[in-house]
């Protein structure tokens, strides 16, 4: 339990740190880290196939389409880099407020609902899940990549020009 | 059967791809996407009369998507094909260079497979894969002319659907823990066996409406809306406004919520209230804007509204009115934003202080504006009428007749904004002198007249509608 709770401390400060930093690059690596952690947690949870979906396509393949498409990006200049922490820090002040208040009336007013998780259902073949159960899943899923491989080329393609 | 509204445009979609440069010619692009769109419109149109039930599907054998084809899919299926054809029409006079029409085309045919299977889909889990893959193409074709205005309402949609996203999954995986399966006829056998697991359906559904009124742009959820509607480009408003949000968030919530789940007095109370404050605060705000796409927008909140109130009935009288609403709604808010198009081809602005006088120089799309605001507003005999009717009739069988009376009030109101902007802008003073191109293109002209005349002839054909294609809908309410 204890190994749990540090993990999903450690997720949320990666995500934290994901959305806080200035540098896309740091941005990608704090996505990958989250992704990572996450794939543990899932392990721990007793999923994991769930955990291996998490660490390949979402620590992989999205941080590689997401490194391809900062590559089309330019960077921002050492001038610009003190205006822009400091910008980053004041906008996120109001969610430090947030999550202080809404710790405080969880702490005070959250009364845990008497109810019981049903038990964990059993891993199904990977196989049977993927070619016979979601055969519409996989076919969204390549439709999303199809459609995230066009939003990369009409956003930032020309800008190489 | 079903699977061929998936696998028609997906096959679309990889051939466009393929790396023949014949094939990119815009000349075979806008035929193939309009003519399959056009075979979807007459299928789902004759599908309610028994006619091409029997065709066989050939992919049936090889892909098992668990699709299912009833009465309210076919009446989306027809609304989708309507609107993204009109989409595609406006977009030929728009757009005319040629990596921007594939660009355009390629995420049009992603999100017309993202809707159809949304109204096909009998599964939970793969409705909500699809809501998003249709907000996915959505955002990029809203800021694909990049400017700040249209980023600015992207960023705004992308990130109140992400907040929705949340909801959603959340509430799936609630539904997935009490019921096991993600089946929309699991989830409805355990509502309906009053299961132990109550606690964790009612936190799902109420999950689940949290994220879909931010899908459906309704009060206080429609922030993004009036940004997103009117920074899009013209093509994508129409397609935005008349069909992807109401797809996405609309029909979900008519599905779910009118023959999945069953609505407890909390749910519905709140679904009234969501929907009779959305009508009045977007009714009031609509009066306040002098852009004529902002205007729409806030419009569209409102009579979203109207939809959303007639699902708080809960009774099959009021989903038959909510759907029709619907379709209604769809027609002749995507007539007005193909008139706002018009607009903005011959002014090159859609700021109605900037406009003024145009009636007797654009006399189509004034007297298509003109049928397409009377209906908004629910004068008869146009369509708009019926489906007001029939809601408030229902609001006052189901015993909600406060409700009936104020939605009834506000459609006085929607007349007045409207009318103000007819003022403005074909009837007011001439303002601003027309731009370099004053002919209207045909694509244009030929969507206004088409779907001008839909809001007219189901307007007369009210009781063929109603017999044909509405009231088969009362079988799949609770």
């Amino acid at each position: 339990m204890s190994i749990d709770i540090i993990l999903l401390f450690c997720l949320v400060l990666a995500a934290i740190w994901t959305v806080m930093t200035v540098r896309l690059i740091h941005s990608i690596i704090g996505l990958a880290l989250t992704s990572v952690l996450l794939s543990a947690l899932m392990y721990r949870l007793a999923s994991p196939l769930a955990a291996v979906f998490e660490l390949s396509v979402c620590a992989g393949l999205i941080s590689v389409i997401f490194l391809v498409t900062v590559s089309f990006t330019q960077r921002v200049s050492k001038e610009e880099m003190p205006a822009r922490r400091k910008e980053r820090f004041v906008r996120f002040w109001g969610l430090l407020f947030i999550v202080a208040v809404a710790g405080l009336l969880l702490i005070l007013f959250f009364k845990a609902p008497q109810f019981q998780l049903p038990p964990p259902a059993g891993e199904q073949n990977v196989r049977d899940v993927l070619w016979n159960l979601r055969h519409l899943d996989m076919l969204g899923q390549v439709i999303v990549l199809l459609a995230g491989a066009l939003g990369v080329a009409v956003f930032f393609k020309e800008h190489k020009k | 059967m079903p699977s061929l509204f998936v696998l028609t445009p997906f096959l679309l979609l990889v051939v466009v791809n393929l790396p023949f440069k014949f094939l990119r010619k815009q000349i075979a692009l806008w035929p193939a996407v309009g003519g399959m769109l056009v075979a979807q419109v007459v299928f789902s149109t004759f599908y309610p009369l028994n006619i091409g039930r029997g065709i066989a599907d050939p992919f049936e054998q090889f892909f098992m998507f668990g699709l299912s084809l009833d009465s309210l899919s076919s009446i989306m299926l027809l609304i989708i094909g309507i609107v993204a054809f009109v989409s595609v029409l406006v977009a030929s006079s728009m757009i005319s260079e040629e990596r921007q029409v594939f660009h355009f085309l390629n995420l049009i045919l992603i999100s017309v497979i993202g809707m159809n299977t949304t109204v096909l889909i009998s599964d939970i889990f793969s409705l909500y894969v699809f809501v998003e893959i249709t907000a996915l193409a959505v955002f990029v074709l809203i800021a694909m002319e990049k400017g700040k205005f249209a980023i600015e309402g992207t960023f705004k949609y992308l990130i109140l659907s992400a907040v929705a996203s949340v909801f959603m999954l959340t509430a799936i995986a609630f539904f997935l823990m009490a019921v096991g399966s993600t089946s929309f006829a699991a989830i409805k056998d355990a509502f309906a066996s009053n299961s132990s697991d109550a606690f964790l359906l009612k936190l799902g559904t109420g999950l689940f409406l949290c994220g879909l009124l931010i899908k459906c742009g309704v009060v206080p959820f429609h922030g993004w809306v009036p940004d997103a509607y009117s920074a899009a480009p013209a093509s994508v408003s129409v397609l935005l406004a008349g069909v992807v949000t109401k797809v996405s968030g609309v029909y979900v919530l008519l599905r779910l919520f009118g023959t999945v789940f069953i609505l407890n007095a909390a749910l519905q109370n709140t679904l009234l209230l969501v929907g009779i404050i959305s009508i009045c605060f977007a009714a009031f705000a609509s009066l306040t804007q002098t852009d004529f796409k902002r205007m729409l927008a806030y419009s569209s909140i409102s009579q979203v509204g109207y939809i959303v109130l007639a699902l708080g009935a809960a009774t099959p009288l009021a989903f038959v009115g909510a759907v029709f609403h619907f379709f209604n709604h769809a027609i002749f808010k995507s007539l007005l934003f193909v008139n706002a198009a018009s607009l903005e081809k011959r002014l090159g602005t859609t700021d109605m202080d900037k406009i003024g006088g145009m009636g007797s120089k654009m006399k189509v799309t004034s007297a298509t504006s003109l049928i397409g605001l009377l209906s908004t507003a629910g004068i008869p005999p146009l369509s708009g009428f019926w489906s007001k009717l029939i809601i408030i009739i229902a609001l006052f069988s189901a015993g909600r007749p406060v409700y009936a009376v104020i939605a009834l009030l506000a459609s006085a109101l929607t007349l007045a904004y409207f009318l103000s902007l007819e003022r403005k802008v074909f009837f007011g003073k001439v303002v601003a002198s027309p731009a370099a191109e004053t002919k209207a293109s045909f694509g244009i002209t030929f969507s206004e007249v088409l779907l001008a005349a839909i809001t007219v002839a189901a307007g007369l054909g009210f009781a063929f509608i109603l017999n044909t294609w509405l009231l088969p809908l009362k079988e799949i309410v609770h």
